[in-house]
């Protein structure tokens, strides 16, 4: 599987809108003891192109969750304005939240917790179907198979009754995959997707993630502390530490030439069998 | 000196009537004093259970079912009650995934060094709090920890600063051998490369036997001498870490092997493994790989590979390592050009 | 509404599992297609079976009054204060009633009121401790405040003051005081419950998909609750039981009814410990006890409902 090449479908990205994220801040104050506060992000400024792919690397406690629930709208910053085109997304209410989620999805990190246990597969992804397009559930019914074929899930029939726990990790990320996708988003949030999924899953993933959205032109904001897979999958990244950006660029150059120290450190922390005996290998 | 033989062991884990899952399968294992080795595998290849087997940690419905496990040349499999809590002084001691949830919000840490101190003091051994508070300083002090660390409450403490103190707390009974099961996993990302740094340099001075058990093969390499890898219950390659990269493997090894890059290298190229592991719940014929290797032989199907001498170490394939003591199986080798360089 | 899947052909051996139909309406007792799998659920826990079982022998016995009784629970007919004999096998009170016949008769009482009583209360528990659960702010705040309140008024002489100052003696009355008092400790666990659902993922998810509030209560958070409304119904209904046999001993139930309750009330009135109608106290007793026991037994098997697993088990 290589690098993308930043192509997109041509067409559908001249009409996704972009994301600026500028100068947002979200401070939490903490009650109780009286710690005062805590600041998840410090004046982050950021834009995700129409159909580009950028990624949020840095480790727990950076903010980049924060940021991502600011962006998909279950948060509101403290300060600053994040708009997609022309919305401006800090300021919607119950109902123009859900019509913003028809547009901007999310892709969760816990594949255990992210599917209603008691639900199918064929539930799942057909709500969205139903909510958003209004589909009768026969024609839902057709949809759901065709989604679950282009996440991999096939013979589509054989998933389509599952429950949660009658899949594996990576089957199930597919499923939230699916779901996310339903409704034809512009963008896509994808929050630590595959860290939670045994190496051997993790390729598969990424690579349909790509692919997604190389055939559909969405543009993607991968969160992850894992610098593999923003290489593989995204064209810029941006270093978050303790809510700031420290450093931003393109994947493979802020990788191969880091600036800030605490790039550098991720960098450090990272274990691979390669590195262990010296040199980074090329095949 | 050998420290730890195991021999055939079996776990079997029993949630409802009727349904039989073998999480580890005939499993033979011998460690030397002094061994630092890694334990490498992915969900459910049951190294954990391994692991908990060893050191007698298995609790209902999981039992281990066959299995000699001799350490220090008492045979603990058969041990129990009082008997087999003696022989956690001195003798062998894990450290869990998330231990330092395991601490009690409500005890310092110094009451938590007490408590250990006291349950296996020896006779005639007496903890006062002056000698508790001495005692957990110096181990403090072994896992990097200031001694301001005994007056504190866990909550109090970061994720990385409480698995130190589970360590610590460890340390304290002196044990022989050490099981680490994925130490690091619930950690932040740097936090993670210092602890497993620490553990490492307390393994090279203290000299206890250790075994670490992760899914991250980089992090297994990093820090251990030697590492076996299981698959579906079974040990199916047991190498010098060094040895690992290089070479002919066990087709699992050498597909997992290829599930990892180096974010700064050129060009990557990334694999995953398809297929999925098999129902543990049913028996298995032949080698647990075969469905998804690419080597497969017929023979493969029918027998399970023994563990048989592969490069510096052992693994278990008919294809890549026959074993003399199966028929047939060098001629199937032969056929499937186990000289042939692996392609990646 | 569900989305019915067709049954996948057979795969891989050891891969195929029976394909669970599309989920029926839950929360409110829900068509037979959910009640069957509750009942093998529940039926496959050693303690809950005997609890079944004798739960099923009372509502049999209830259902069937009219065939089991050999007379009439009211008539004044047999000889007063009799020990047990042949015509009366338990014996008769002191107005010359066949005791047999009105511990027969009585379940249908007993059974009507724990039933209902606690079914009225979970459904106010369930109510209330989802609002709670699901709006933190104020809503919580208030709805958590008359909880508390409601949990720290003594139940029992608060069943005696409404049912003395109540004009009507009825069985309902009995019911709504029994209702009244009891919802609060099943609405406090549900509110709980709720609370921490709130946040799991999967909830978190189904807004993402457009799900509305009442969707997200009603068909993401309380289907997960199954266990949990069961227990407390089963809990209600327990107290229901005792409560109504309390306030019926005490005399503030309708003495026209025939329940077990009113059976022991007589029995005092008419010193049956006295007379030697030791059955007539022994009797209605035991068969309180060994309802209540019931319901309880059957919430040790409760825990299962909400595991998803056990959905495969055709």
């Amino acid at each position: 599987m290589r690098q993308p090449n930043g192509q997109s479908a041509p067409g559908k990205a001249a009409s996704v809108p972009p994301l600026v994220v500028s100068d947002v801040s979200k401070i939490y104050t903490v009650r109780g003891r009286g710690r005062g506060k805590f600041i998840a992000a410090d004046h982050v400024s950021f834009t995700i192109p129409p159909g580009a792919a950028l990624g949020l690397v840095g480790a727990s406690g950076s903010g980049k969750s924060t940021l991502a629930k600011m962006i998909t709208g279950s948060e509101r910053p403290t300060s600053g304005s994040i708009k997609f085109g022309d919305l401006a997304v800090e300021r919607l209410g119950a109902g123009g939240l859900r019509s913003y989620h028809r547009r901007v999805q999310m892709v969760f990190q816990d594949p255990y917790a992210a599917l209603n246990p008691l639900h199918t597969v064929a539930y799942h992804v057909a709500r969205p179907l139903q909510n958003f397009l209004g589909m009768s559930a026969s024609r839902a019914s057709e949809r759901v198979h065709e989604l679950l074929e282009i996440v991999g899930l096939t013979p589509p029939a054989q998933f389509a009754g599952k429950l949660p726990h009658q899949l594996s990790g990576g089957q199930r990320q597919r499923v939230v995959i699916a779901r996310a996708l339903a409704c034809d988003p512009e963008l896509v949030v994808a929050d630590e997707p595959v860290s939670m999924l045994d190496v051997s899953l993790r390729s598969g993933v990424l690579k349909l993630l790509a692919e997604l959205r190389a055939n559909r032109g969405l543009s993607l904001l991968y969160i992850t502390h894992d610098l593999l897979g923003a290489r593989i999958i995204t064209d810029e990244i941006l270093v978050l530490h303790k809510g700031k950006v420290v450093e931003r660029g393109a994947t493979k150059h802020v990788l191969q030439h880091p600036k800030d120290e605490y790039t550098v450190q991720l960098l450090d922390a990272i274990a691979t069998p390669f590195a262990a005996n010296g040199a980074a290998t090329t095949h | 000196m050998m420290l730890l033989h195991a021999q055939g062991v079996n776990v079997v884990y029993e949630p409802s009537r009727g349904t039989r899952i073998w999480s580890v399968r005939d499993v033979d294992l011998t460690l030397q004093q002094g061994e630092f080795v890694g334990l490498v595998g992915e969900s459910g290849c049951g190294k954990s259970t391994l692991g908990f087997a060893l050191t007698r940690m298995l609790r209902a419905p999981a039992r281990l079912e066959n299995g000699a496990i001799h350490f220090n040349g008492v045979d603990v499999a058969s041990l129990s009650g009082e008997a087999l809590r003696r022989q956690r002084r001195k003798g062998f001691a894990i450290v869990l995934q998330s231990a330092m949830n395991a601490l009690n919000p409500v005890r310092t840490i110094q009451n938590h060094f007490g408590d250990i101190l006291r349950a296996h003091a020896g006779p005639g051994d007496h903890y006062s709090e002056g000698a508790v508070r001495r005692r957990g300083a110096e181990l403090l002090g072994k896992v990097r920890l200031d001694p301001n660390v005994l007056a504190k409450f866990p909550h109090e403490l970061s994720g990385g600063m409480r698995q130190r103190v589970s360590i610590a707390l460890v340390l304290a009974l002196e044990p022989k051998m050490i099981v680490f099961d994925e130490p690091t996993t619930a950690l932040d990302v740097i936090v993670q490369k210092a602890v497993m740094q620490t553990i490492q340099e307390l393994q090279r001075d203290q000299g206890f036997t250790a075994i670490l058990i992760s899914h991250d093969l980089g992090v297994v390499l990093e820090s251990t001498d030697r590492v076996m890898v299981m698959y579906a219950g079974r040990i199916v390659e047991d190498q010098p870490s060094k040895a690992l990269v290089r070479g002919l493997h066990h087709p699992y090894t050498e597909a997992l092997l290829g599930c990892y890059a180096d974010p700064r290298a050129e060009e990557i190229h990334l694999e995953g493994i398809p297929g999925s592991p098999p129902d543990l719940s049913k028996p298995l014929a032949g080698c647990a790989y075969a469905p998804r290797c690419p080597l497969a032989e017929e023979i493969c199907w029918k027998l399970v590979p023994p563990l048989a001498p592969l490069g510096s170490g052992a693994a278990a394939c008919h294809v890549r390592a026959p074993s003399a003591k199966v028929p047939g199986a060098t001629a199937a080798a032969a056929k499937a050009g186990a000289g042939t360089v692996a392609t990646k | 509404m569900s989305i019915v899947s067709p049954v996948p052909p057979p795969t891989v051996p050891g891969t195929e599992v029976e394909v669970p139909r599309g989920p029926a309406a839950r929360g409110l007792p829900g068509p037979l297609l959910f009640l069957g799998r509750a009942l093998r659920t529940l039926w496959s826990n050693g303690k809950a079976r005997i609890g079944l079982v004798i739960l099923g022998i009372d509502i049999l016995v209830a259902i069937l009054a009219p065939l089991l009784a050999p007379h009439s629970p009211d008539a004044t007919t047999f000889t007063p204060y009799q020990s047990p004999n042949a015509t009366n096998w338990f014996g008769t009170t002191g107005n010359g009633q066949d005791v047999f016949s009105q511990m027969i008769y009585g379940a249908r009482i007993s059974l009507l009121v724990g039933l209902i009583a606690g079914a009225v209360a979970t459904l106010v528990a369930v109510t209330i401790g989802l609002i709670a659960g699901y709006r933190p702010g104020m809503i919580d705040e208030v709805l958590s405040f008359i909880t508390n309140l409601a949990l720290v008024i003594p139940a029992l002489p608060l069943m005696f003051i409404l049912a003395a100052y109540l004009k009507s003696r009825s069985v309902w009355t009995i019911v709504l005081v029994v209702a009244f008092t009891s919802w609060a400790t099943g609405a406090r666990v549900i509110r709980s419950q709720a609370s921490t659902l709130r946040t799991r993922e999967f909830v978190t998810s189904a807004q993402f998909s457009g799900e509305r509030l009442f969707r997200v209560v009603f068909r993401e958070i309380l289907p997960n609750m199954t266990s949990l409304v069961a227990g407390s119904f089963f809990a209600a209904a327990t107290a229901a039981v005792m409560a109504e046999a309390s306030l019926e001993f005490l005399g503030l139930g309708d003495p026209n009814t025939v329940s077990w309750g009113t059976i022991l009330y007589y029995a005092q009135q008419q010193n049956a410990l006295l007379t030697g109608q030791w059955l007539m106290v022994f009797a209605p007793g035991l068969a309180i006890a060994l309802l209540a026991l019931s319901f309880t037994l059957v919430n040790f098997g409760v825990d299962a409902l909400s595991n998803p697993r056990l959905r495969e088990k055709a």
